[in-house]
């Protein structure tokens, strides 16, 4: 029968100050590590939800994103009269789009970053069927009029609803607030694309992509075969989602890597603690060990009753750390989405998967470092160990 | 009965033949036990005495199967365990042995109770059985009402009581005990002793024990000397407190 | 000397422990170079920024363009050394991952305003001549294996003309500051120019000018944004320092992470060590009571106890220190260009050493005066 566990919650008890070392050691790799990965996750999220399943996004051949190339109005039509797209009516829900960024002043620092602002159509909204409008009311076409999406007022100074702002050399008002369900077009700013060419002087008959909602996803492969067999497009077809998915890369691998290296050398140094703190209790805890040795408590009774002790202490930790962190959850940040240039806010997308990984790690750091230690206890000869003083 | 000359009839608790010892120290051998030879019958009190460094704790560790001899074997109760293996060891001395040290040797982390109760989580018993069995020993040596304490809450006599409270609880064949009167006051180690002089004569408890104090040597039946690795059989009782020959 | 036999005694007695006690100080000292790093790569821009050079962007936004002929209207004001201008390619060679900036450079002005840009002499003269010529950085070079004379094809869909351009290595440059860019690939102008379509000719990404002195570049920055008010295309200048400051800003809180994750470490780092060390010296009680028994002072001891954390301090963050400096490079190359280049700089060492022998002094220091005041009596009587 094993060394009863009550006698490991004691002694870990009893060595309050050194077990406490070990816990904030652990409980603050796995808060870093949870927080590196729950970022970039926020950041691919933020991004991926941009897209639908039945979207499909038209752009320049070998653009890597949407504001690098140019789509003209006759293949815009093209894409209208393509099949597998929807349709309100007669009406193609097909939404060409200019797309490009302006700066504003951030909240945080009051200086500039730029803000993707997209001049669409006034079917934007069918096209895009999951954003609504939160607040105010969408654009009238042909006014030099705003919608933002729920991240930009708080964002950025001067883009509440009912601002008048002046960029691009015009006036424009803040009349509503749209809701994209945490995409990245809730950090976007929306007009008219008629008047966004007259203010960025581009000619009318040129947009930076097209949009066009499917019947259904099934349809992708039928309006993508459709539109790059015909020689006068020059685009690349991809469904939104995809596109999307690619937009994060860069960003992602960067937080990953950094966040992957900070967090490896963070549980290097907690297992290092932890070892320290275990092998001390091993030391101190000699003369008791040999005596339950002595009693008849074999080898294994021992290594299973300290790497119990190391989980305990490891598991606390971790849970320690997941909840440091927790509070983290939803907080936004902004960055610089590198394949567009354009600040994007996202928010730190803590999920039950991720709190059982650190969990996991946590435990496999207390495990490293409660192996060694564990064995050196059952391992010493107990004559010498009963003698010591 | 107790001999010491290897000749006895093989219906002994312990019998130990030609036991060696050797350790080496900085590159030499030091022979600690030399062709010992014991004899030791069921109920017997023996204390061990000699100078420092005879190597009576050495001999203690082996017959409790701390340790085993560089030659020779030992025998209790027709089991043989200089030859078993480690973990069989652990076994056999969890259901013979019983240990009595100069240090008590508590856990300071689980009460009275559950110290005496750690040996018998060996055993299947279950937990009102082993209840029984702790609160019996715990009476047997006087600290019923101490059960629920901690040992930094109890004074040095006390603790060496709960220590053999421990060692009887799971009613081993015999008791080892390494000097149990080293770290107490005269009045204390008087108490200590009349427990196990009570453990000899009412519960006839086999006692092997380790002293260098003469009032213990006294209670013992036989006092054996251990002296350059030989055991020597003493005085006789009457005239111990004489002088250690 | 016979204190130093005993402290290095002392030192070895678990060599387990000191090895572990060690390698948390390797592994604390491993990540404050890392972090100190990649702080120094977000903040390069600014930090290589040239005090004299100032940056005219489009005022509506840093896609739009200048013309070219606001040049010569510029050149007028005083206090300007000279003036460049650039646009962006944003090409693609070969991957999408392979990612480098593409600049097309007024070749007449480049290296009077960026000075520290330094390359042999032949190359740049076979640059100059050659339309579809381009000089580029070390570093860039370096990664794809890149020499004076390769062929480079690089695609781009920016603009609605011509989609694959070639272009002739002619120079390798380097940057003289330390941290400098070396990683762009610049080409001519003119070349760009010819190739656009009639909408784009003569436009201008953005002009950077020097100044004869730094003083000027409030004055002359005014000027400039005065002069353009209200036109078709409004600038905006500032330092190059405060361009680059809000570029880096919109990285988002990058430094807060930094630091508290910093903060986290330093705290962790200075409880297991100073619990280490207590541990260590709770076990000696006994001997150091015997020391003092003997006639080591008080003084003694605690210098004693003090000396052997901060020895373990020093050697375990030297460690981390070498560590950190062979490793830096191999992420460097992982990153794949998604960051400047990172830079071990000799300050970041230094504060290193600062950093362990901080710690290793307070985390020594109560056990230090614990042992210091250790009562003889109390001490031999807790065995």
């Amino acid at each position: 029968m094993p060394i009863p566990v009550v006698y490991n919650f004691r002694s870990v008890r009893a060595r309050w100050p050194s077990a406490i070392v070990a816990v904030l050691g652990i409980a603050g790799t796995v808060g870093v590590f949870i927080a590196m990965l729950s970022l970039a996750k926020g950041f691919k999220a933020t991004l991926v939800a941009s897209g639908t399943a039945d979207n499909a996004l038209v752009i320049r051949a070998g653009a890597t994103s949407e504001m690098m190339g140019a789509v003209t109005l006759d293949e815009v039509k093209i894409v209208q009269d393509a099949p597998g797209v929807a349709r309100s009516g007669s009406q193609p829900l097909v939404s060409p789009e200019v797309v490009v960024i302006a700066p504003f002043p951030l909240r945080s620092t009051g200086t500039d970053a730029n803000v993707q602002v997209r001049g669409v159509s006034a079917n934007a909204l069918l096209v895009r069927d999951q954003i609504k409008i939160a607040q105010g009311r969408f654009f009238k076409p042909g006014l030099s009029e705003l919608v933002v999406g729920r991240n930009v007022p708080g964002t950025y100074t001067g883009l509440d609803l009912g601002d008048t702002v002046r960029f691009g050399g015009g006036t424009w008002t803040v009349v509503g607030v749209f809701d994209a369900g945490g995409s990245s077009f809730d950090s976007e700013v929306w007009c008219d694309s008629r008047i966004l060419d007259q203010v960025y002087k581009y000619p009318e008959n040129v947009y930076q992509s097209v949009t066009a909602h499917l019947t259904s996803p099934a349809a992708l492969q039928q309006f993508k075969d459709t539109i790059t067999a015909d020689p006068r497009m020059n685009v690349d077809v991809s469904s939104e989602i995809d596109y999307y998915a690619k937009q994060s890369t860069r960003m992602t691998t960067l937080i990953t890597i950094l966040g992957g290296v900070v967090a490896a050398i963070m549980a290097f140094g907690a297992i290092f603690g932890a070892l320290n703190t275990m092998y001390s209790a091993v030391a101190e805890r000699s003369r008791e060990i040999a005596t339950m040795r002595a009693i008849g408590f074999g080898a294994p009774s021992v290594v299973v009753s300290f790497l119990i002790e190391a989980l305990l202490i490891s598991f606390v930790g971790g849970l320690l750390g997941c909840l440091a962190v927790l509070r983290l959850n939803g907080l936004t940040t902004g960055a610089m989405n590198w394949q567009t240039f354009s600040h994007l806010a996202f928010a730190f997308r803590i999920t039950p998967a991720l709190l059982a990984m650190g969990i996991v790690f946590a435990l496999v750091m207390g495990l490293v470092g409660g192996v060694p230690p564990a064995i050196r206890a059952a391992s010493r000869p107990v004559a010498e160990s009963l003698r010591e003083l | 009965m107790v001999r010491v000359d290897g000749n006895g009839t093989g219906s002994a608790l312990i019998q130990v033949r030609g036991v060696d010892k050797n350790y080496s120290r900085a590159g030499e051998t030091i022979h600690v036990l030399q062709s010992l030879n014991l004899d030791v019958d069921k109920g017997e009190f023996i204390a061990f005495m000699g100078p420092s460094g005879s190597g009576k704790t050495t001999l203690l560790n082996l017959l409790g199967g701390l340790d085993l001899p560089t030659h020779g074997s030992i025998t209790v109760a027709g089991d043989e365990i200089t030859h078993m293996s480690a973990h069989k060891l652990t076994e056999w001395r969890a259901r013979h042995v019983g240990f009595i040290f100069q240090m008590y040797n508590l856990i300071p982390v689980l009460t009275a109770f559950q110290n005496v109760e750690l040996p018998l989580l060996l055993t299947k018993l279950s937990r009102s059985e082993r209840r029984q069995h702790v609160e019996a020993a715990l009476s047997i040596v006087g600290l019923a009402d101490r059960m629920n304490h901690y040992p930094r809450q109890l004074s040095g006599g006390q603790e060496q009581r709960v220590a053999i409270a421990r060692a009887i609880v799971a009613d081993p064949t015999f008791l080892l005990c390494d000097e149990p009167t080293g770290d107490l006051d005269r009045k204390s180690a008087d108490e200590i002793l009349d427990l196990l002089t009570r453990l000899s004569t009412e519960y006839h408890k086999t006692i092997l024990m380790v002293t260098h104090d003469p009032a213990a040597a006294e209670r013992a039946h036989t006092l054996l000397h251990l002296n350059k690795g030989v055991l020597v059989e003493g005085a006789h009782l009457d005239s111990v407190a004489g002088g250690v020959a | 000397m016979k204190f130093g036999g005993l402290l290095f005694a002392n030192l070895f007695r678990k060599k387990i422990r000191l090895l572990l006690t060690i390698g948390s100080f390797a592994a604390a000292l491993f990540l404050f170079t890392f972090l100190a790093v990649v702080k120094s790569a977000f903040s390069r821009g600014v930090e290589v920024a040239g005090a004299d050079r100032l940056v005219v962007i489009n005022r509506t936004s840093i896609i739009q363009p200048l013309p070219l002929a606001y040049r010569d209207k510029m050149m007028v004001i005083p206090g300007i050394r000279a003036i460049t201008h650039a646009n962006w390619f944003g090409g693609v060679y070969q991957d999408e991952k392979n990612f480098f900036p593409q600049i097309a450079i007024d070749i007449e002005n480049q290296r009077d305003v960026y000075s520290e840009i330094v390359m042999p002499d032949d190359q740049w003269k076979t640059f100059l001549n050659d339309r579809q010529g381009a000089v580029v950085g070390a570093r860039t070079a370096k990664r794809f294996g890149w020499k004076v004379g390769d062929r480079i094809p690089i695609k781009t869909t920016l603009f609605g003309g011509n989609n694959s351009w070639e272009f002739n290595i002619d120079g390798i440059f380097h940057n003289t500051k330390p941290g400098g860019d070396e990683s762009a690939f610049w080409f001519q102008w003119k070349y760009f120019d010819e190739n656009m379509p009639a909408d784009y000719k003569g436009m201008v990404g953005w002009y950077v000018i020097r100044l004869n002195s730094p003083d000027d570049a409030e004055r002359v920055a005014k000027a400039i944004d005065t002069e353009f008010t209200n036109s078709n295309y409004e600038t905006k200048t500032e330092t190059e320092s405060a361009f680059q400051a809000g570029w880096a800003k919109q990285f988002g809180n990058i430094e807060f992470l930094i630091l508290s994750i910093g903060s986290v470490v330093f705290f962790t780092l200075l409880l297991v060590t100073g619990n280490t060390m207590a541990i260590a010296v709770r076990e000696r009680t006994g001997e150091l009571a015997v020391l003092k028994a003997v006639g080591f002072s008080d003084r003694a001891v605690l210098v004693m106890v003090l000396a052997e954390s901060i020895l373990i301090a020093v050697i375990g963050g030297s460690l981390g220190l070498l560590l950190a400096a062979a490793a830096v490079p191999v992420l460097g190359s992982a990153l794949n260009g998604l960051l400047p280049v990172l830079v071990v700089s000799y300050s970041t060492l230094l504060a290193g050493i600062g950093f362990a022998l901080g710690v290793g002094a307070l985390s020594g220091l109560i056990p230090a005066f614990g042992a210091m005041r250790l009562r003889v009596v109390d001490a031999l009587r807790r065995v």
